[in-house]
């Protein structure tokens, strides 16, 4: 099989959302020498993007996209350790710490900014739901991400929001890392008064403000 | 199904017991027996007075027995499968198969922008064919516009001319003249190739006029259809506590008399006609002497009467999912939606009103492409919750478990599109940022783009060369046969 053809089946396999074969196939692409930024791009990226498409037309939903991003997720594990220094740098857009605050047991909306980061590049580390501030801290310090999301469904959890923000104030993090809140009762006033860098409405807009918030960080 | 059996009534909605049915059923036959009906026509009374029925010539009234009934309904099918232009089976009419299509015949088409009424023209109908034919939800044509750019003479051939020239789906459609009808079969065999009978793609609505008459032209419709076996779609239009009594009971008993005597001439020109047990019947409005189409108790006698066609064994049509509000605004929402969710679990086999505002005289495209969302839910109410072992999916909520989701199962994407009815841009559910973000518009300003969108992406469907050939040549001759 020629490479072009066999990153096609990959394409096709994520399309068809069929985890065992994109994997098979990977195996085989990684076994024939194909590079894995080739892999990367040319199969696992242009599935996705065609997943994406096919969501935007109105014939793929939710669900389809979920599980696009998580067969890609998984195969870019398998990959990761085949690139380069220089490739991991080049292929991640930014690190993402993301949590729902503590005593908040709803992780639906920060799964799915979790995936829709994913899919667009970036490196999630998923801390889960109840996460209380404390964890944050300390996984902040081990993974030195470039942005902090917290989540919070109830408006008696949102102010565990503005802890968090005090805490990496008084541990002096709170200027190597960008924070945004996000949240059904979390609004735009909310996310200034307790002072988070930005705030989302939904998925698709945390990716933008967070892709916003790192090129302010480019350019300083 | 068979005739006079309870066992067909599976409907979800019953307005009407078994007790209630047959009180309406004897009620109706004794008027048949006692008072009779009439009809304004010589070959119908020649019909019946041949075949030995009591007429008196002079007062045009037929009594008609309840053997006579009996027999009728027996020979009439009780399922009827309307074709598309194309000879592929488009509706089975039978059981509660629901089936929608544009009310019929507006004088007047509304214009959105204004929210003005003009007269219809031939190109305004051509579009209109084109949108329905896009629209998912509503199954047929219908002869939708009267159109004001030919002479009235001559407008229920044209008006066929039209949409059999465009577009593909079934049409209901109807005659306003004797000659009308003749010509309009003509157009339909040449489109059929001369299968019309066998595989029939038009039915003809036949009106009698309330009370307890038929007319000379629709009584000759009749037999004329039964003649070429064409499908009929006998159609009452009773007005209560005008033209039929102010009891919604006595309003479906005259509709019952009304609907047999017609079925029974078909059955006698020739047993076997295909007929469907049609109405559009409406209340009187007491306070301004108007026809609310979407008055409750107009949609509740539709969905009474459609019961006893299904007693019958026939396939059943109603007047529904039309609003007299004057333009399409939330009034025109709620009442068609009543109608098509009412008729929906009725199980009324053809449903005739979406699009309709300004009770039975005007057309709206707008209206008519969110009408489309109400029939896709009220068809999607009726398929029902689904109970299957994979259905209940204990299973999978074993797996998952407390504190988890469904969204990256399997078995969320096998299930989802048969399970979700998924709507068009007409119904909104962004979040309200997004909403805003594009343009913060309502849903008839949401219509009216997609109507024009919808009309830029498509044509209309041109009909082979010969037979556009043959078509145009009727129509000239009728052009010419009135001195045009």
């Amino acid at each position: 099989m020629s490479n072009l053809i066999l990153l096609n089946k990959i394409v096709k396999s994520i399309i068809d959302l069929n985890d065992k074969e994109v994997k098979e196939l990977v195996e085989e692409a990684i076994k024939i020498g194909i590079s894995p930024i080739k892999i990367i791009e040319d199969g696992l990226s242009k599935g996705l993007k065609e997943v994406g498409l096919l969501y935007e037309k109105g014939e793929y939903f939710i669900p389809h996209l979920m599980i696009a991003a998580e067969i890609f997720k998984e195969n870019i594990e398998r990959l990761k350790p085949l690139l380069s220094i220089e490739e991991k740098k080049d292929k991640i857009l930014g690190r993402v710490l993301i949590g729902t605050v503590k005593g908040d047991l709803h992780d639906l909306g920060k799964n799915l900014v979790a995936i829709m980061l994913s899919i667009n590049g970036f490196e999630v580390i998923d801390l889960g739901k109840d996460v209380p501030t404390e964890l944050f801290i300390e996984k902040i310090k081990e993974y030195n991400p470039d942005v902090v999301g917290l989540s919070a469904l109830m408006s008696t959890t949102m102010y565990e929001q503005k802890n968090v923000i005090k805490a990496l104030e008084n541990s002096g993090l709170r200027n190597k890392v960008k924070v945004i809140v996000g949240g059904a009762p979390v609004t735009k006033e909310w996310a200034e008064e307790i002072g988070a860098d930005g705030y989302a409405e939904n998925a698709i807009e945390a990716v933008k403000i967070i892709k916003n918030l790192l090129k302010k960080n480019d350019e300083k | 199904m068979n005739k006079f059996d309870f066992s067909n009534i599976k409907s979800k909605l019953q307005l009407l017991t078994k007790e209630d049915i047959e009180k309406i059923h004897s009620s109706a036959i004794r008027i048949l027996e006692k008072i009779g009906i009439m009809f304004d026509n010589k070959e119908a009374l020649k019909i019946f007075n041949e075949n030995g029925f009591e007429v008196d010539l002079e007062k045009k009234i037929v009594k008609i027995n309840e053997e006579a009934i009996k027999e009728a309904i027996i020979k009439a099918p009780s399922r009827i499968i309307i074709y598309d232009r194309n000879g592929k089976e488009a509706l089975f009419l039978e059981e509660n198969n629901v089936y929608y299509n544009p009310g019929s015949a507006a004088i007047n088409i509304l214009d959105i922008e204004t929210n003005n009424i003009r007269k219809p023209t031939s190109k305004d109908l051509e579009k209109f064919s084109i949108i329905v034919d896009s629209l998912p939800y509503i199954h047929a044509q219908s002869t939708a516009l009267i159109v004001s750019d030919v002479p009235e003479i001559i407008s229920d051939r044209y008006r066929l001319y039209i949409i059999l020239k465009n577009a593909i789906k079934p049409i209901i459609t109807g005659a306003f003249t004797i000659d009308g009808l003749h010509d309009m079969v003509k157009m339909l065999k040449i489109v059929t190739n001369n299968e019309l009978s066998k595989k029939p793609i038009a039915i003809f609505d036949v009106c009698p006029s309330p009370p307890l008459m038929w007319s000379e032209i629709t009584s000759q419709n009749l037999i004329d259809c039964a003649k070429y076996m064409v499908p009929a779609e006998i159609v009452p239009m009773p007005l209560s506590g005008a033209t039929a009594p102010v009891t919604l009971a006595g309003t479906i008993v005259q509709h019952t008399v009304e609907a047999l005597s017609g079925i029974v001439l078909s059955q006698i020109v020739n047993p076997g006609a295909p007929i469907i047990y049609g109405g559009s019947p409406a209340i009187f409005e007491m306070r301004y002497g108007t026809t609310p189409m979407g008055a409750i108790e107009t949609i509740m006698i539709d969905c009474s009467y459609a019961l006893i066609g299904k007693y019958y064994g026939l396939p059943t049509h109603s007047y529904l999912g039309l609003s007299d509000s004057k333009i399409v605004d939330i009034q025109a929402g709620f009442e068609s939606s009543i109608g098509i969710i009412l008729g929906a679990l009725t199980g009324i086999n053809v449903i005739s009103g979406p699009g309709m505002i300004d009770f039975e005289s005007c057309q709206s495209m707008e209206k008519l492409v969110i009408d489309n969302e109400i029939c896709g839910m009220a068809l999607r109410l009726i398929k029902g919750i689904n109970i299957t072992e994979d259905s209940l999916a204990i299973e999978l909520i074993e797996k998952i478990g407390p504190g988890g989701h469904f969204l990256t199962s399997k078995h969320t994407i096998e299930w989802l599109k048969r399970e979700f009815f998924i709507p068009s841009e007409i119904i909104d559910r962004f979040e309200r940022k997004i909403w805003i973000e594009k343009n913060h518009k309502d849903c008839i300003q949401r219509a009216k783009e997609i109507v024009e969108k919808i009309l830029k992406e498509n044509e209309s469907k041109k009909l082979e060369k010969e037979k556009e050939k043959a078509l145009d040549e009727i129509i000239n001759n009728s052009f010419k046969k009135y001195g045009f």
